[in-house]
């Protein structure tokens, strides 16, 4: 069962097996590295499990690009201020007060001393990216985006003699009592158990395990696409809670938003993005409008646009606008779809013709006269339909016509373990001793909804940190 | 639902098609030139690619940062892709184009060139008439060398200023102003685009590791080949405008130019040699590897057959020495339109041109 195994994919390092580790960290992305170089500054000799192949190493912060920061004052990429009191207003408005506010408040305290931090270890930083300016005082935004802060986190932590293999698939964590005694993971098709002193994990939500998400969200869900790793299948999670350890979370609902139609089943990312919808018609495949494309600005609203088109038949929507919109929103990584008439559009798009026509009619003959403003709301409403489109309303009618398809585009799931102030998990009886968790995998216990751009790499930098500190604490005494 | 097409015709074609996923992406904006130049535009023309080949300068950072690389159905390689229209501008654009494609594609070709004009420079040397003047000069006169050297020089020049303005128009250039010349000078003074924009260089020799070593070795090699080009032209003024003969004392203009240029131009060759064995040839035009080491090591033996000449003066290698060194420096202009050479001319007018879209 034991055994040395030459590992190509990790720079050459052999690494042994049956070497006794201080600290294991399941899984690979932003919040499991965190927490290895933490651990490994700390003295501990650590060794981080990866899923993915080297190739696809660090889960969804492959396709993260920035951090939400607090501030006081401006601060290297980061305009103005962020306050500690604005920041956590900004969570609860976007969770309903779904959170643990000290443990958010922990995550938005620490989250100023981390910019420094993840500087020393690599991570380099940019200004706000082009069409993204609103960001540019909460959201520091990583040079490079995500994967480089992976491959800058993974040299420092291999600098620091931390080892790692990548493929190694981590199936059970044996629990006795209050302990973690084991860990069972295969690895090039062979068995191993491994029996560290502390464990942090750290390996996501189960978003591509599409057969758990058709459990909680029913049949509809095999059509969802999914928009980060396909290596995030919540097997350590599914195994943790069945071990009846505390979850926080609702277990049927996952983050999803509406994305381009013909993005990849897996791992399509920032690019899948349609930013189209506010100047548009949205109809369904039976070309029928079925919600207010014009109610609020696209980032506030794309998030409910993939639970709108999982509700359409066959979990699809087509996005119709016409010339006079194309250039108003962020290029789309597929070009539209484009047809001179509205009649050949609805047969490229695979519409009911008459129906489409129809519906764009009657939508055009609702538009009013009035000023159009494409980064405000301008108030710009139909009158007398329904349902209506309260801003950006301006009739499609003028060719070319341009479509896009759209699906529902999972980012990440809710479910999680619960964990206290110091990362520790919790069982029902007290916490388990030398179990932490940090990143997807316990967020849930601070973004129980919705979603607030670059909060996700926050918890992880934050929980990951303290995760690796406490694990090598624990494994010094 | 329409199936994407993701087969490539032509090198503009792939590049056009991994530029527009950058462009929806926009992650690197801060690497280098390429992207800000790609996030100003939504549509690219096959000028618009060559200009953003052009001011690619294969730095990688973008490769390793990206999430859409290899196995990644995307299959984004834009270091790669680029130097690929890159090449093929250069080869375009230039008159006769076989020629070029001959010698940037196979290092053997060039090698062989170099050794030809060595050949011809011990002929050269054997029937020239002896003259009275001292040092190498004794060997062959120094109106001789002008009468070989001049046209060698002017000629290629000439080439490749009609390269450029071939490309200019195929870019769309507009009338260049002062403030767009100083701004791509300053670029290249500092080779700003080697520096990764955080100042930690690029991702050349070592995978994802940053370094600046490829950004001093290139440094080196252009400062290097400057003061030499510089040792050359002050030579000449004093030579016509002063009527001052050569040899030059070690504590003249053209020496101390000459010596410090060969020394940077030596290192910094034989640097850029070195780390292109340990880069990954995947990221660039692997066509053309041969052709560009063999460029590299051209400079390399001008610059060192340059010092041994001025070192190993008194000694009976003399005679091949000179040989050598007037051959690899004949070799060096005449190739100049047809190698490596002109990325420098290219590079520049695409700098020139960014300055003039970003004002």
């Amino acid at each position: 069962m034991y055994s040395a195994v030459y590992n190509q994919e990790a720079d050459n390092n052999m690494v042994d097996l049956r070497a006794n580790y201080d600290v294991i960290v399941v899984g690979g992305g932003n919040a499991a590295l965190c927490a290895a170089i933490s651990a490994a500054e700390a003295g501990a000799r650590t060794l981080i499990l990866e899923g993915a192949p080297k190739a696809y190493r660090g889960g969804n912060s492959r396709h993260t690009r920035n951090f939400r920061c607090m501030h006081g004052e401006p601060m290297a990429v980061l305009t103005d201020s962020y306050s500690e009191q604005e920041y956590f207003e900004d969570l609860m408005k976007v969770t309903q007060g779904k959170t643990d506010e000290n443990l958010a408040k922990l995550a938005i305290r620490s989250s100023e001393e981390c910019y420094a931090w993840m500087v020393e270890h690599g991570v380099r930083f940019q200004p706000s990216l082009s069409g993204t300016l609103s960001l540019s005082r909460t959201n520091a935004f990583f040079m490079g985006g995500g994967k480089a802060l992976v491959n800058a986190y993974y040299r420092t932590a291999q600098n620091l003699g931390v080892d790692v293999l990548y493929e190694a698939q981590v199936t059970h964590l044996e629990r006795e009592g209050d302990r973690i005694v084991s860990i069972d993971v295969t690895y090039q098709g062979e068995q191993h158990r491994l029996s560290p002193r502390a464990v942090v994990v750290s390996s996501g939500g189960f978003q591509a395990d599409v057969d758990w998400l058709a459990d909680a969200w029913g049949p509809a869900a095999k059509n969802f696409l999914i928009r980060g790793t396909p290596y995030n299948r919540g097997v350590v999670l599914k195994d943790l809670i069945g071990q009846e350890l505390e979850s926080v979370g609702d277990p049927t609902q996952c983050h999803a938003v509406a994305i381009d139609g013909r993005a990849p089943k897996f791992d399509g990312g920032i690019v899948t993005r349609l930013d189209c919808v506010p100047f548009s018609v949205v109809v369904n495949k039976e070309g029928q409008r079925f919600y207010d494309e014009g109610e609020d600005v696209w980032p506030k609203r794309y998030a409910i646009w993939g639970r709108l088109v999982a509700a359409q038949p066959d979990q699809v929507g087509y996005v119709i606008i016409d010339s006079k919109s194309l250039e108003l929103f962020m290029p789309s990584v597929f070009p539209p779809i484009k047809a001179d008439t509205l009649e050949e559009l609805a047969g490229k798009l695979d519409l009911p013709t008459v129906q489409l026509q129809e519906t764009i009619d009657g939508f055009n003959q609702a538009c009013t006269e009035g000023h159009f403003h494409p980064t405000e709301l301008d108030g710009l409403a139909t009158q007398g339909l329904t349902p209506p489109k309260s801003n950006w309303a301006r009739p499609i009618d003028t060719p070319p016509y341009y479509g896009y398809t759209l699906r529902t585009g999972v980012t990440f799931t809710y479910l999680g373990l619960k964990v206290d102030e110091s990362a520790q998990v919790q069982g029902r009886t007290g916490p388990i001793e030398n179990l932490w968790a940090a990143g997807e995998i316990m967020a849930g216990s601070i973004l129980g909804q919705g979603y607030l751009a670059g909060f996700g790499m926050t918890i992880g930098t934050v929980f990951g940190r303290i995760a690796g500190r406490e694990a090598a604490r624990y494994a010094s005494n | 639902m329409q199936a994407i097409e993701l087969v490539n015709v032509d090198a503009i074609g792939e590049a056009r098609r991994q530029i527009e996923i950058c462009n929806a992406c926009r992650y690197c904006e801060s690497y280098c030139a390429v992207f800000p130049a790609v996030h100003s535009k939504r549509a690219f023309s096959d000028g618009d690619i060559q200009q953003l080949s052009n001011l690619c300068h294969n730095c990688r950072g973008c490769y390793y940062a990206c999430q859409y690389t290899a196995p990644h159905e995307f299959g984004l390689n834009l270091p790669k892709a680029l130097a690929e229209v890159r090449q093929e501008s250069w080869e375009s654009h230039t008159q006769p184009g076989g020629i070029a494609k001959l010698f940037h594609r196979s290092g053997v070709s060039l090698s062989l060139f170099v050794v030809l004009a060595a050949a011809l420079l011990v002929w050269l040397i054997q029937i020239a008439p002896k003259s009275s003047g001292e040092g190498f000069y004794s060997l062959m006169s120094h109106n001789a060398m002008v009468m070989l050297f001049a046209p060698a020089f002017i000629l290629p020049i000439l080439l490749i200023l009609l390269s450029l303005r071939g490309y200019w128009r195929t870019i769309g250039g507009e009338s260049i102003r002062w403030r767009h010349v100083a701004g791509a000078f300053g670029s290249i003074a500092k080779m700003k685009n080697l520096s990764g924009g955080h100042g930690d260089g690029c991702n050349f020799e070592a995978e994802d590791a940053f370094s600046n070593r490829r950004r001093l070795y290139h440094q080196a090699t252009m400062y290097g080949f400057l003061l030499c080009f510089a040792a050359t032209s002050v030579a000449t003024l004093m030579h016509y405008g002063l009527d001052m003969q050569a040899p030059y004392g070690f504590f003249s203009l053209p020496k101390l130019f000459g010596i410090s240029g060969g020394l940077l131009l030596s290192i910094g060759t034989l640097g850029l040699a070195s780390l292109k064995l340990k880069a990954d040839r995947g990221l660039a035009d692997a066509r053309v590897w041969g052709g560009e080491m063999a460029f590299v090591l051209l400079l390399f033996v001008v610059s060192t057959s340059g010092l041994a000449l001025y070192f190993l003066r008194e000694t009976s290698l003399l005679n091949e020495l000179l040989a050598l060194h007037l051959g690899a420096v004949l070799a060096f202009f005449l190739l100049m339109p047809f190698s490596k050479m002109v990325h420098g001319f290219f590079r520049l007018a695409a700098l020139i041109r960014d300055e003039q879209c970003k004002a």
